[in-house]
């Protein structure tokens, strides 16, 4: 199979923070309903919708939906690196950051390295309501107590997508069989998503744009994961420092 | 000395004794299938040898697995022969559409992701490769649980040792890869769990 980078550009200017996406990104990944005693931080959101104001009130006050996941990073990888067990790594032929729950000890060294915040620890067992289990996606194994996850692209997607054109003869996957929960689940389309590698793929053309943006960029760790805005405040959003901390609301 | 070196090899060998002879029996549990189905008396009797003609890959990808009773019905919705089996298999599932609770040799841990698409179409794997002559069954062999993990025997093999191992025997990630190595095949963590 040919080598890919999937990645998504997402349009904040499109994102009614409705946050279907997130349901759907729960829904797809058997993340179970929040442990009674879960808090904002020990809760699991593989992908959460923040809300960002530009600072100001009253009738210049803006404000704009951020939906945070992992960004699969492509370059010096914060979580791979620190990971003692090789639970974390940048698959090659994907460009997936793909994260090995069977394999994580729990230490959450990567929990801390991540700038964008986009992991999750295990704190209890998942538990469904009754009934609710048989509803479980049977492509993703349900995560124990102890380890660390995140976004994987829903990875049992691309799974689905290279056995049917496996069935068919093909070695290559065709770019409509997969599409991630959340890009379908946006009601305003705001997620496109695809191989950023293919440089005539729609969404290399929309990351390419002067309009697009990555978060943290001068880290350097080469999110795949793009925003776009016509807003230049928005777009100044993406490095910290122009937006003082305390003006930062907490979703 | 020679007395704490014999002492020695008597222990020693006591306790390979016990690892490798007594531990399995402990380790795992025998489970008898429901019902005593036999590929051989399908491939002679009733025209059906092509292994896809029961366990099918769909257009989808998927892999239909062990086929569902309605598959059966259509030649047995009532008895052929004479057999306790065939009358097993009419009056408890087919009869009262209930699906057949096989136990599956191969199945891997919930973790694992295989793909039989991948495997027999673009590879053109045989089914022998990986299950052995249990497409030509004269008999149902026993299933055997591993009581710790749970999972069948199939996935570590016969052999504790592991040492003179057949290909198809046994299907532990290291036997995943070993073919890959083989035939060079590049997959992922992600490749192969989910
Ligand atoms: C008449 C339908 C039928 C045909 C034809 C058939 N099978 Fe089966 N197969 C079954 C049933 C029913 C079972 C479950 C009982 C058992 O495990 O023996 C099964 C089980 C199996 C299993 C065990 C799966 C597991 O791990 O538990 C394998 C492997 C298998 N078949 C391979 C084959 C191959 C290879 C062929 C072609 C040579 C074939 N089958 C043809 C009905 C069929
Ligand atoms: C194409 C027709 C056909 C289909 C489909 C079929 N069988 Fe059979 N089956 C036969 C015939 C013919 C016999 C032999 C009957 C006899 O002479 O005893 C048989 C015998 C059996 C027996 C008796 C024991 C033995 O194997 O000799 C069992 C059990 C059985 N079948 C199970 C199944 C199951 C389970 C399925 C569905 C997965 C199935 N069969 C599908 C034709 C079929
Ligand atoms: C490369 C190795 C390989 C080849 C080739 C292969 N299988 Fe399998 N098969 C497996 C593995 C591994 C599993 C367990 C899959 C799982 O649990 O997810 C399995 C599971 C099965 C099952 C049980 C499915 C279930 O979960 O109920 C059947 C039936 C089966 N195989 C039949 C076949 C047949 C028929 C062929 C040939 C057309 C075949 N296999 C070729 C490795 C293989
Ligand atoms: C008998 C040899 C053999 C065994 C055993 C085997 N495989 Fe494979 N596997 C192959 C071959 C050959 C391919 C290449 C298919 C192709 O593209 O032609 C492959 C491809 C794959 C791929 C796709 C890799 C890619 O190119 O993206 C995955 C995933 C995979 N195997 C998983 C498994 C798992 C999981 C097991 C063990 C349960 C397993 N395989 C056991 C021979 C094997
Ligand atoms: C070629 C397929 C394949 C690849 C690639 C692969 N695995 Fe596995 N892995 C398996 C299979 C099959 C099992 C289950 C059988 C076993 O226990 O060995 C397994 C089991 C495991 C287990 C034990 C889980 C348990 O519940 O006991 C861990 C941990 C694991 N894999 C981690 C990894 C990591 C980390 C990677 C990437 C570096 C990886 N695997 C790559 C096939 C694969």
């Amino acid at each position: 199979m040919k080598k890919r980078r999937y990645g998504m550009v997402i349009d904040l200017d499109r994102c009614t923070g409705c946050g279907a996406c997130s349901v759907a990104c729960a829904a797809e990944n058997n993340v179970p309903p929040a442990a009674p005693r879960a808090t904002e931080r020990t809760g699991i959101t593989p992908l959460r919708v923040q809300p960002v104001s530009n600072g100001a009130s009253g009738p210049a006050r803006r404000e704009v939906f951020i939906p945070l996941m992992c960004m699969q990073c492509g370059e010096h990888t914060p979580c791979v690196s620190v990971c003692p067990q090789q639970a974390v790594e940048v698959d090659s032929a994907t460009g997936i950051v793909t994260q090995m729950p069977q394999r994580c000890l729990g230490c959450r060294y990567c929990m801390t390295a991540c700038p964008y915040h986009a992991r999750y620890f295990n704190w209890w067992d998942p538990e469904w309501p009754a009934g609710m289990e048989k509803t479980l996606n049977p492509g993703v194994a349900t995560r124990m107590r102890g380890v660390v996850e995140k976004c994987n692209l829903c990875h049992s997607r691309l799974h689905a997508a290279e056995d049917k054109a496996a069935a068919a003869n093909q070695r290559e996957v065709n770019p409509a069989d997969y599409v991630p929960a959340c890009v379908e689940a946006c009601p305003t389309g705001a997620i496109l998503f695809g191989d950023l590698a293919d440089e005539t793929s729609a969404v290399a053309r929309a990351a390419r744009a002067p309009q697009a943006f990555r978060l943290l960029e001068k880290l350097g760790t080469e999110p795949k994961v793009y925003y776009r805005s016509n807003r230049p405040w928005v777009r100044a959003l993406a490095e910290p420092r122009t937006v003082p901390a305390k003006e930062v609301q907490r979703g | 000395m020679p007395r704490t070196l014999l002492a020695f090899a008597i222990g020693f060998g006591a306790a390979l004794a016990a690892g490798w002879g007594a531990f399995p029996r402990v380790l795992y549990q025998k489970k008898v299938q429901p019902i005593e189905f036999r590929h051989k008396t399908h491939a002679a009797k009733s025209g059906t040898s092509a292994c896809g003609d029961c366990h099918a890959l769909r257009d989808d990808g998927g892999f239909g697995g062990i086929p569902a009773t309605a598959s059966c019905a259509g030649c047995h919705g009532e008895p052929m022969g004479a057999t306790k089996a065939e009358a097993a298999l009419v009056n408890d599932y087919v009869k009262p559409h209930r699906e057949t609770p096989w136990l599956v040799y191969a199945r891997q841990p919930a973790n694992v992701r295989f793909s039989h698409a991948i495997h027999t179409r673009l590879a053109g794997l045989k089914c022998a490769e990986c299950h052995g002559a249990q497409g030509e069954t004269d008999a149902v062999k026993p299933y055997e649980v591993n009581r710790i993990s749970g999972y069948s025997r199939d996935i570590w093999g016969r052999s504790m040792s592991r040492l003179r191992r057949a290909p198809h025997e046994g299907m532990k990630m290291t036997d995943c890869e070993d073919c890959h190595r083989k035939r060079g095949v590049e997959a992922g963590c992600l490749g192969c769990h989910q």
